[in-house]
C-alpha cells in the first residue's frame, strides 16, 4: 500500500511527530569547539569517573537519555522505543546503555549515520501509531573509536590531512506525536553507494556521493528546492567530503552551496585543534544536530532544515582485505510548520 | 549517483585532499631522527669508554635506547613526538619500543594476558616476523654458498 | 666528528622514511617492516656494514640497523655453528633490544594509563 510514500525513497509523515526534548554531552575537545555554548554539558574529562572509554561512551549515551527525559519532564515509562547505535563493535555503547534504562530497546548500526536513521526510524514509528513517545540517541567517543578502528593512542604517528576526528559525544531526541515542534516531517532513507575509495583516512570520499544521492533523491521526491531549507546539514563528511558534494551536487543540477554545511566542519576550530578534515562519528551529527540545529530551531533562527547523517560501512576486517567503504546517507526534513 | 566512474572519482577525491607539508615534515624528520641517533652515539662513546667490546655496547645501545623510547610512551610524549617527527621517531629503535609499549599500555583493560601480552606485538610482531624470517634465509643462502667453514 | 656523522646519516634515513610516508599510503607498520628488511638484504649485499662502520650510531639506530645486527648475527652463527647457527644468531645478536622493549612495555604499562590526544 504504502498510502505515505512520495518518490522513491522518501516517506512523507501525516501526524509528524514533534520533537519534544534534546541533550547533548560533549567530550573537553568539542567544548572548545566554536559550538561550545549549543551544548548541555561538556566533559572536563574523556573518561568521566568510568574506568574504561568504552564504558564512558554508554555512560554519555545513558545521561543523554536521561537529561533529555528531564527537560522533557518525562521519565523512562513514558518511552516506548529507545532506538540507538554507536560505532564499537556489537553497538555495546547503546546496549550497555540499553540495560541501565528500562526502555523496549532496538539497536542500531549506520556507522555514523545513525541519528538521522534513528530520527527516521523513531519518526516513522509515531507517526505510524506504534508508540506515543521515542527517544533516538547516538554516540561516539575519540579513544574508543581511535583503539578500534587506527593506532594506540600512544602511537606516535601522523595524520594524514583527509582523516577526521572522532567526535566524543552522545546527543538524544524525545519524539512525540504531541507537542509544539520541531517537527520530522519527511524521511528519506538512502542507499548504499560505494565509490570504490579504499583510503580509511578519506572518508569524507567515501560517503560524499551517498550524501548526493540521498539529497538529489529527496529533492525529486517531495518536489523541495535548496531554496525551500534554512540549513542542509551533513553528519560528518569533513571538510574534502563537503567540498566533494557541493560539487557533485551541482553536476546533478542543484546548487546547495548557500545552505549547506556539515557537522564535522562546524564542531571544530580546524587550525586550532588541528583536527584536519574535520569532525566524525555518530556523535558528531548526533550533538551538532541536539546542541545546535535544535537550539536555532526553537529560537526561530532556523525554520526548516534537512539533517543528513552519513556513514561510512566499513570495518577493520573489510580495509585489511581490501574492501572499498561503502556510503550511506540518511536524511530527515525538521520544519517548525507543518504543511 | 549511477554513472559515478569508480576510477575517475579516486583521482577527483586525491585531488580534494590538501597536500602534507612536505618540507616542514622532511624538516622535522631529519632533525629529530638525526638527534636520537646521536644520543644513540654518545651512549655508545660513553659504553665504549667503561670497557665494554663492540656485542656488548650494540646490545647496551639499543637497550637503553629502548627504554628511552618506552620511557617516553610512557609518559605521554612519544606520541606528541611522532605528531611532529613523523619517521623522524618511527623510524629510530625508540620508535621500535613506542611499537610496542603503546598497544600494551592501551589494552591494558582487556587484562595483563589477553591485553597487555596479547597486543605488545600487534605493530612490532610483523617486523620481527621479516627481519627475523629474512636473516634466516641469508644465513642459509651463506650457509649454501660455502660461508660456513 | 663522529656525532656529526651520527646526525646526518641517521637524519637521512628518517627522511627516507618520511618521503615514503607521505607519497605512498604504506602505513607506519609496513615502513618498519620495509626498513627492517632492507636492512638485512643491504647487510647481505654489503651495502650496508660500510654505513655501519661510517656513521656508527647514525646508520645502527634506525631500524634497518635492527636488519642489519640480525643479518650479522645470522651470517656470524652460520661461520660459528653451521645450519644452527642461521637460526640462533639473528635474535642472539638482537636480544637485547627485543627483551627490553618486552620487559619496559610491559612495566610501563602497568604503571601508566594511555592518555587521550589533545
Amino acid at each position: 500500500m504504502g498510502l505515505k510514500r512520495v518518490g522513491n525513497q522518501t516517506v512523507k509523515l501525516e501526524n509528524p511527530p514533534s520533537i519534544i526534548s534534546t541533550a547533548s554531552i560533549v567530550g573537553p575537545k568539542e567544548g572548545q569547539g566554536p559550538l561550545k555554548e549549543y551544548f548541555d554539558m561538556i566533559l572536563e574529562d574523556d573518561l568521566w569517573g568510568t574506568e574504561s572509554w568504552e564504558k564512558c561512551e554508554s555512560k554519555l549515551q545513558e545521561e543523554a537519555v536521561r537529561m533529555a527525559l528531564t527537560n522533557a519532564a518525562l521519565s523512562e515509562s513514558d518511552i516506548n522505543y529507545l532506538f540507538s547505535g554507536d560505532l564499537l563493535n556489537q553497538i555495546i555503547s547503546s546496549s550497555y546503555c540499553a540495560r541501565q534504562l528500562s526502555i523496549p530497546y532496538f539497536g542500531l548500526y549506520g556507522a555514523c549515520s545513525t541519528m538521522a536513521e534513528s530520527l527516521s526510524l523513531g519518526a516513522m514509528t509515531v507517526d505510524g501509531g506504534f508508540a506515543e513517545k521515542v527517544a533516538c540517541v547516538t554516540s561516539s567517543h575519540f579513544s574508543s573509536a581511535e583503539r578500534q578502528f587506527r593506532y594506540p593512542l600512544e602511537f606516535g604517528n601522523q595524520r594524514s590531512f583527509s582523516a577526521q576526528w572522532t567526535v566524543t559525544g552522545a546527543g538524544a531526541a524525545i519524539l512525540s506525536s504531541s507537542g509544539e515542534g520541531p517537527f520530522i516531517t519527511y524521511v528519506t532513507t538512502g542507499k548504499v553507494i560505494d565509490p570504490g575509495i579504499k583510503d580509511v583516512n578519506n572518508m569524507g570520499a567515501a560517503m560524499a556521493p551517498a550524501a548526493v544521492d540521498t539529497i538529489s533523491n529527496h529533492f525529486k521526491d517531495t518536489g523541495y528546492n535548496p531554496d525551500d531549507y534554512d540549513l542542509i546539514i551533513t553528519g560528518d563528511l569533513g571538510s574534502v567530503g563537503k567540498a566533494i558534494t557541493s560539487d557533485l551536487m551541482k553536476e546533478q543540477g542543484y546548487d546547495i552551496s548557500e545552505v549547506f554545511n556539515d557537522s564535522g566542519v562546524k564542531i571544530f576550530y580546524h587550525e586550532e585543534q588541528d583536527t584536519h578534515s574535520g569532525g566524525s562519528g555518530c556523535g558528531c551529527s548526533a550533538v551538532v544536530f541536539a546542541g545546535y540545529v535544535y537550539k536555532e530551531l526553537l529560537k526561530g533562527s532556523l525554520n526548516k532544515v534537512l539533517l543528513i547523517s552519513t556513514g561510512a560501512l566499513h570495518s577493520s576486517v573489510s580495509t585489511q582485505q581490501g574492501e572499498s567503504i561503502p556510503g550511506i546517507a540518511h536524511a530527515v526534513t525538521i520544519s517548525n510548520s507543518i504543511e | 549517483m549511477d554513472r559515478l566512474n569508480k576510477k575517475e572519482y579516486e583521482k577527483y577525491a586525491e585531488k580534494k585532499i590538501p597536500k602534507p607539508t612536505y618540507f616542514k615534515n622532511i624538516f622535522w624528520a631529519f632533525i629529530v631522527g638525526g638527534l636520537i641517533c646521536t644520543i644513540g652515539q654518545l651512549i655508545r662513546n660513553w659504553l665504549f669508554s667503561r670497557g665494554l667490546n663492540e656485542k656488548q655496547v650494540a646490545a647496551g645501545t639499543s637497550i637503553m635506547l629502548v627504554f628511552m623510547g618506552s620511557f617516553l610512551t610512557g609518559i605521554g610524549v612519544y606520541d606528541r613526538l611522532g605528531k611532529v617527527a613523523g619517521a623522524g621517531s618511527t623510524v629510530p629503535i625508540t620508535g621500535f619500543a613506542n611499537s610496542i609499549v603503546s598497544p600494551a599500555m592501551e589494552h591494558k583493560r582487556e587484562g595483563y594476558v589477553f591485553g597487555v601480552a596479547a597486543k605488545m606485538f600487534t605493530i612490532a610482531g610483523p617486523v620481527l616476523v621479516y627481519g627475523v624470517g629474512s636473516s634466516i634465509l641469508v644465513g642459509i643462502i651463506y650457509l649454501l654458498f660455502g660461508g660456513g667453514r | 666528528m663522529d656525532y656529526l656523522k651520527a646526525f646526518v646519516i641517521g637524519g637521512i634515513i628518517c627522511v627516507i622514511g618520511q618521503i615514503l610516508m607521505d607519497t605512498t599510503k604504506l602505513t607506519p607498520a609496513h615502513i618498519l617492516v620495509i626498513f627492517v628488511t632492507s636492512g638485512v638484504i643491504l647487510t647481505a649485499v654489503g651495502i650496508y656494514e660500510p654505513l655501519i662502520k661510517y656513521a656508527e650510531a647514525g646508520a645502527s639506530v634506525p631500524l634497518p640497523g635492527f636488519g642489519y645486527a640480525l643479518c650479522k648475527g645470522a651470517t656470524e652463527g652460520v661461520k660459528k655453528n653451521g645450519l644452527i647457527g642461521a637460526f640462533t644468531g639473528g635474535l642472539e645478536a638482537t636480544a637485547g633490544g627485543v627483551a627490553g622493549a618486552i620487559i619496559f612495555g610491559y612495566i610501563m604499562s602497568v604503571v601508566s594509563n594511555p592518555k587521550t590526544k589533545d
